[in-house]
């Protein structure tokens, strides 16, 4: 079993050179984040949702990732009405709910579903290893994205290497209790699982020296730039742009 | 534990971010090109583990969070090793998100670093495996209550009202801080058995042990 999948695909949004999807993102995602008014959050959430509809995320998947943030939403939905002082909204078995605690959660799960569905159809569409050197063109520090890409790789190694050593516990009668024991066991295990890796790392390296690894690693997958990446760039920047005026132009906006 | 996307406003990402390339970077720094492998395997050790690794508490179970080993067998590598695992948390189980990258980094590697300042030293000194085990327990516990206490005070900075989350997480996670504190003894303390010299290992940039 591989935990480290990406949403596969052959959609627009697949073919699409990573650089600029990651750029578009983390533009699209600070953006969101800022304080905006309704409308724009909305626009916002129909970009997320478009997005998502290209890149034809698997239905269940989504709704799961979904449903993990919404649950935090709605304990915020619970909460934050009830004990934000203020003008009360309507009241249900005389609590109020206040204006201002339900403008805050509302704002904040608009915000939050815009940016994981944008997210998840961007980013979460790129093969990781294809992310990482597309980090590298970015910029971003060599030492990282080795950091990145050899956790990447041995993740799944070591998701192995700890199912090895649960079955030879389970082979001899383990059963998780609560008791000091199990924890014990389990401390075991992970203690255990640090020093295959330590040693499974001593190994990477000599054969990395051997090969004469320089502090950099080449990649099979050239990056294209081609003309449906510019056509991305400029429909990006149109909706940002668009999206930056009505923040702007609102009554609600920023002054 | 993680902040959610959409909950921080941008002044507290941003202030975040700053403070997690400030880390990265000492943590980049710290680490020499043949010390990535090992860094890497470690860290996806211990980010598989706290995915994997059940605790059984009462009718429920509990995910060990391990920061507080990392800050010890890592030291400010520790930075660098969390952010990448929670930028993967991120992309493949939405845990945390993109906006709020910075802040998660901060509230789950600034711990492990303190960890690693105050634990590290008296663990490479300590000749007993119980006071290893004491030293992990402390370490454990440590780290997820200044985790707690950084991570209620990016809620509070987010808005005055999410106290109210920050009070409704304070008892399980005090549970979770108690279970943390034996896991992390009982790594440490077989490891101290199994493996002496492991604590050496963040130090080799500054002339310590060799690798």
């Amino acid at each position: 079993m591989s935990c480290t999948t990406h949403f596969a695909g052959h959609t627009v949004i697949h073919r699409l050179d990573p650089r600029p999807r990651i750029v578009a993102t983390l533009l699209f995602a600070v953006f969101i984040a800022l304080d905006n008014p309704y409308p724009v959050l909305a626009t916002g959430l129909g970009v997320g949702i478009v997005l998502a509809m290209l890149a034809r995320l698997p239905a269940r998947p989504l709704a799961r990732r979904l449903l993990h943030i919404n649950l935090f939403m709605a304990l915020l939905f619970l909460t934050l009405p009830t004990t934000t002082p203020g003008e009360p909204a309507f009241s249900i078995f005389s609590l109020p709910f206040s204006r201002v605690g339900l403008h805050l959660a509302a704002m904040i799960t608009l915000k939050a579903n815009a940016i994981v569905l944008a997210f998840t159809a961007l980013l979460g569409t790129v093969e990781l290893s294809a992310l990482g050197h597309a980090l590298q063109h970015l910029r971003v520090p060599d030492r990282l994205i080795h950091l990145f890409l050899f956790t990447l790789r041995y993740l799944d190694v070591i998701h192995h290497a700890y199912e090895d050593l649960l079955r030879a516990m389970k082979a001899r009668g383990f059963r998780p209790r609560m008791d000091l024991h199990t924890y014990r066991s389990y401390g075991s295990l992970m203690a255990m699982l640090l020093v295959r890796s330590l040693e499974r790392a001593e190994r990477v390296m000599d054969a990395m020296k051997c090969r004469g690894f320089k502090g950099r690693f080449l990649t099979y997958r050239p990056f294209d730039f081609h003309r449906r990446d510019a056509v991305f760039c400029l429909v990006a920047t149109i909706v940002l742009c668009l999206c930056a005026s009505l923040r702007w132009a609102l009554p609600g906006g920023p002054q | 534990m993680h902040i959610t996307e959409g909950v921080a406003p941008a002044s507290v990402a941003a202030a975040g971010a700053l403070l997690t390339a400030g880390g990265v970077a000492m943590g980049l720094r710290a680490m020499k090109d043949e010390q990535i492998p090992r860094a890497a395997l470690m860290s996806a050790a211990i980010f598989a583990a706290s995915l994997v690794i059940r605790l059984p508490l009462g009718p429920s179970s509990v995910h060990p969070v391990l920061n507080g080993l990392a800050g010890l067998l890592l030291g400010w590598a520790a930075v660098p090793a969390f952010l990448v695992a929670l930028f993967l948390e991120a992309l493949l189980f939405q845990f945390g998100g993109i906006t709020t990258l910075g802040l998660n980094t901060i509230t789950m590697a600034a711990p492990a670093v303190v960890c690693y300042a105050i634990f590290n030293r008296p663990l490479r000194r300590c000749r007993q495996k119980n006071t290893a085990f004491l030293l992990g327990m402390a370490a454990g516990v440590t780290a997820l209550l200044l985790s707690f206490a950084l991570w209620a005070a990016v809620l509070v900075l987010s808005g005055k009202s999410l106290i109210v989350i920050v009070k409704l997480a304070l008892i399980p996670h005090l549970a979770i801080t108690a279970m943390e504190g034996l896991f992390t003894g009982f790594v440490v303390s077989f490891l101290f058995k199994v493996y002496p010299g492991v604590f050496d290992l963040p130090l080799t940039r500054e002339g310590g042990v060799a690798p």
